[in-house]
């Protein structure tokens, strides 16, 4: 069985981003990037499948320009048999992302297709869900337990009170949470076997795919700050602080 | 021109998040139709058609929709989805499962965790995990949105809409609902409970029995940090954080917590933020309003005492 997993060369989940004063949007253009910790989560889940024998290859897939091939090198180091970039300089938004993943999946044919729950950064969340609905296929999103059975996959999925688990017929979308697995840590002769391997690219504009953004971010603000703790010494005083101020009835 | 708004049943009657989103509805000043879907409906539908502001109750009732599941749902919806110009959910786990599929076979944008709308196709939401607030302008003709439910108040109830019995397509059967393995609570839910107490995960063993008389006092429900969850002191439905449930109670109280960006996250828009916690330097009291340095072992109990 062949598996696609959608890797997101993304902004470092340990940064915070700033808002550049001339344009009033986050500035992206020193910050440190880095494979999506989800998409990460996903490469290490189609890697375990493929140890206990139910996956022959693990296709990774970018969308976004070249230096997205860093976060490709880093899916060869996990495990990945092949990479792939559809390029393009031009930020894209969910629905062109899923479009243009569409493509992908329609040419390489995989059974399973993993997507982070989200990417770090923008928090859309959108695109798992998007291309499946494109596809046709059924999707398990928030997924924390997979086990793959004749001709469907069992999911356990996280929801606002608990667990739930549904079984989706092959092919299928899955989106990763965090608790589907802890990934692996890469050996440095692993990343250095990576760098010599190939990544096949396509151009984003040559796939026909509608890439135009379908809405824009006027403008990016931080929240208001919070003024910092009032101290108190002992617990008496802050029950007395939190029963003046009515908090506490 | 109308706004077609997705309830969420929960057993037996609507989830509270459904309300929220309904008032989130009526910033469009149009008709508001709510949909709601599943088997047994009667209390459901009983209980939205009396929510204030709503024109029609649309009743899809199918065996296969009785533990709905996204593909069945955004069928059903596509079914009638050509009617509004505006097709709102709540963001829970199933809105945000379910809403951008829809978008997508509507091949037009969707525009997810909204936490405040400033014109008719202009929204405020969070991201960069909450760090960032993004103004958005959808060009879009159909506005296709998921509010986060502390961001809006709960719809009232004095209305009385009309009940209007829909068909339901019949289930393309791609997923199939296996089981479900919920946390049954006496304390409220962490989403919506007026205070919540939450710890880290250095109360360690002691999670239990340190959190649950203070929450037993205060009405509150209990949350938890993601290590907490991780090393198995917490259930993993009590996480509160970008990556678990996002909380704006009238009270937090963190316990042991540090405050790491994506615990801050979930709890920024709490009302008033205490901080416990023996580390003068921890990060959690730059955003709490009030802060006691204590060691938690003994600064529990004396708490719990001085609620007597």
């Amino acid at each position: 069985m062949k598996v696609l997993v959608a890797v997101k060369h993304a902004i470092d989940y340990n940064v915070k981003p700033d808002i550049h004063t001339e344009t009033g949007q986050v500035d992206l253009a020193q910050v440190k990037k880095a494979i999506n910790p989800f998409d990460e989560i996903s490469l290490e889940e189609a890697v375990r499948l493929k140890e206990r024998g139910h996956v022959g290859e693990i296709v990774a897939v970018a969308i976004g320009s070249a230096e997205a091939k860093d976060s490709l090198r880093h899916a060869y180091a996990l495990g990945a048999d092949r990479a792939l970039l559809v390029e393009t300089d031009q930020p894209l938004q969910p629905l062109a992302v899923a479009k243009l993943l569409k493509v992908i999946v329609e040419r390489e044919q995989p059974q399973l297709i993993f997507l982070g729950k989200q990417a770090v950064g923008e928090d859309y969340g959108q695109t798992g869900q998007m291309l499946a609905a494109l596809l046709g296929m059924g999707v398990g999103t928030f997924s924390s337990a997979l086990q793959i059975a004749e001709g469907h996959i069992v999911v356990t999925r996280e929801i606002d009170k608990g667990t739930e688990t549904i079984a989706l017929q092959l092919p299928a979308v899955i989106t990763s949470d965090l608790r589907l697995n802890e990934p692996r840590f890469i050996k440095l002769p692993n990343l250095m076997m990576a760098k010599k391997k190939a990544i096949e690219t396509l151009a984003a504009n040559d796939l026909g795919v509608d890439l135009r953004p379908r809405f824009t971010v006027t403008r990016a603000v931080e929240p208001a700050p919070r003024p910092g703790a009032v101290q108190f010494a002992t617990v008496n005083e802050l029950v007395k602080q939190l029963r003046q101020t009515e908090v506490l009835v | 021109m109308s706004v077609l708004v997705l309830a969420e049943v929960d057993g037996k009657t609507l989830k509270p998040s459904t309300y929220q989103a309904i008032t989130a509805a009526t910033y469009w000043g149009l008709a508001i139709d709510v949909l709601v879907y599943g088997k047994d409906l009667d209390a459901a539908l009983a209980e939205a058609s009396t929510i204030s502001g709503v024109r029609q109750v649309l009743h899809a009732q199918a065996d296969h929709l009785q533990h709905p599941l996204v593909e069945d749902v955004s069928d059903l919806v596509m079914t009638i989805a050509s009617d509004y110009n505006v097709i709102l959910t709540a963001h829970s786990v199933f809105g945000k499962s379910l809403l951008p599929g829809i978008a997508a076979r509507l091949d037009t944008a969707s525009i997810t965790d909204v936490i405040a709308i400033e014109a008719p196709s202009h929204y405020v939401r969070p991201s960069y995990a909450g760090n960032i607030l993004a103004h958005i302008d959808n060009h879009e003709d159909v506005q296709i949105v998921s509010v986060r439910s502390t961001a809006f108040r709960a719809a009232e109830r004095n209305g009385n809409a009309q009940i209007v019995e829909i068909s339901v397509p019949p289930s393309r059967a791609v997923s199939r609902w296996i089981s479900e393995q919920l946390s049954h609570s006496e304390r409220p839910e962490l989403n919506s409970a007026r205070v919540v107490i939450a710890g880290g995960r250095s109360l360690g063993e002691q999670f239990d029995s340190l959190l649950n008389p203070l929450a037993e006092k205060l009405d509150a429900a209990i949350g938890a940090t993601r290590a907490c969850v991780d090393a198995g002191f917490a259930a993993n439905e009590l996480q509160v954080g970008q990556t678990g449930t996002i909380i704006a109670p009238e009270l937090y109280i963190a316990v042991g917590i540090s405050g790491a960006m994506q615990h801050i996250a979930g709890i920024k828009d709490s009302k008033v933020i205490v901080a416990i916690n023996h580390d003068p330097d921890a990060p959690i009291f730059k955003y709490a309003d009030y802060g006691l340095v204590a060691d938690l072992f003994s600064a529990l109990p004396e708490l719990n005492a001085a609620l007597q």
